[in-house]
């Protein structure tokens, strides 16, 4: 019998710590089958998050670092300017990203670094327990907003993959999900464009990932998907924001 | 004919496979795994048409698709 589809080997056999129905996963797994086709495991270094995705260093048989929090794209930064043979990516989540690491994410950007960040967007604090991000919607409800966010109180959501999309250091920007078969695959190409880039040391790269956190959501897994799609989308519109030739 | 084999021990049973089995013969187990969760099994592996899709959208990659 033929292998269709198995696991691949750029993932340890560390069991996820992740949540039931958590798109972590899924990302965790696009990003090490780009990796495995690319074939770069060997000078690749990842550097690892603070919030869920935490342990990622357990999770990928590749070099992994970990940074403070918010700060990867400024130790990939070094280690890129250091090793600028080896292929450096971030993993990041969007209070990492988004929050305290908005201006390591936006000055990485514009000096056009040539590295790779994973961005993935679950409109809220996952790890900390569900409190409010500069990324959840209008009107949504979490620990700090029991009402819904008020965007006269708060402000409104951040587009980062827009916003980074304005600058002119990047080289390649796109916003992808993952809440289907279809999306997941066109989330692959994206994130295997993005090595891609770095690869032809084009400069900076990002790949925006839309993901759903059941557990904070107060969802069931499959539920968060349709939420996603339903809610999620219209706010963060899906494509390629930025791409130099 | 084609096969899933399926890593009981590390599935959380969140079920996303089994919604998008375009044959429908996914289905949590009556079984319990170590970690206290229904894993998810085949119910008629003869009606599996090996499209992989359990296995893409699978957040723990628990299942390897095999075809002849």
């Amino acid at each position: 019998m033929a292998v269709v589809y198995e696991k691949t080997g750029i993932l340890t056999d560390t069991p996820l710590h992740y949540c039931p129905g958590c798109t972590h996963g899924i990302i965790h797994r696009l990003v090490a089958e780009a990796i495995d086709e690319l074939g770069i495991q060997g000078k690749t270094i990842g550097i690892a998050p603070v919030g869920c995705a935490v342990f990622a260093y357990n999770y990928f048989n590749t070099d992994m670092m970990e940074a403070a929090h918010g700060r990867a794209p400024a130790v990939a930064t070094g280690c890129k300017r250091v090793n600028p043979d080896n292929i450096v990516f971030t993993y990041q989540g969007d209070g990492d990203l988004a929050s305290i690491g908005a201006a390591e994410i936006t000055h990485a950007a514009t000096r056009g670094e040539n590295i790779t960040v994973i961005f993935v967007n679950n409109a809220i604090y996952g790890m900390t327990g569900g409190q409010m991000a500069p990324t959840t919607l209008p009107g949504q409800v979490t620990t700090t907003s029991p009402y819904g966010r008020d965007p006269a109180l708060c402000g409104y959501p951040i587009r980062v993959s827009e916003m980074l999309a304005t600058l002119d250091g990047p080289a390649y920007i796109a916003r992808c999900s993952v809440h289907d078969v279809k999306h997941i695959m066109d989330a692959k190409k994206c994130i295997k464009k993005a090595f891609e880039t770095q690869i032809a040391k084009k400069g900076f790269s990002m790949v925006e990932v839309l993901s759903s956190c059941p557990t904070n959501w107060g969802m069931a897994p499959r539920e968060a998907l349709n939420w996603l799609e339903a809610n999620m989308i219209p706010q963060y519109p899906l494509g390629v924001k930025k791409e130099v030739e | 004919m084609a096969l899933l084999t399926i890593a009981q021990e590390t599935c959380k049973g969140c079920g996303l496979c089994a919604d998008v089995c375009p044959k429908q013969i996914l289905a949590l187990s009556r079984e319990i795994n170590s970690k206290g969760y229904h894993p998810i099994a085949v119910t008629d592996q003869s009606k599996c048409i090996g499209c992989a899709f359990c296995a893409r959208m699978c957040p723990d990659a628990v299942i390897k698709v095999e075809k002849e």
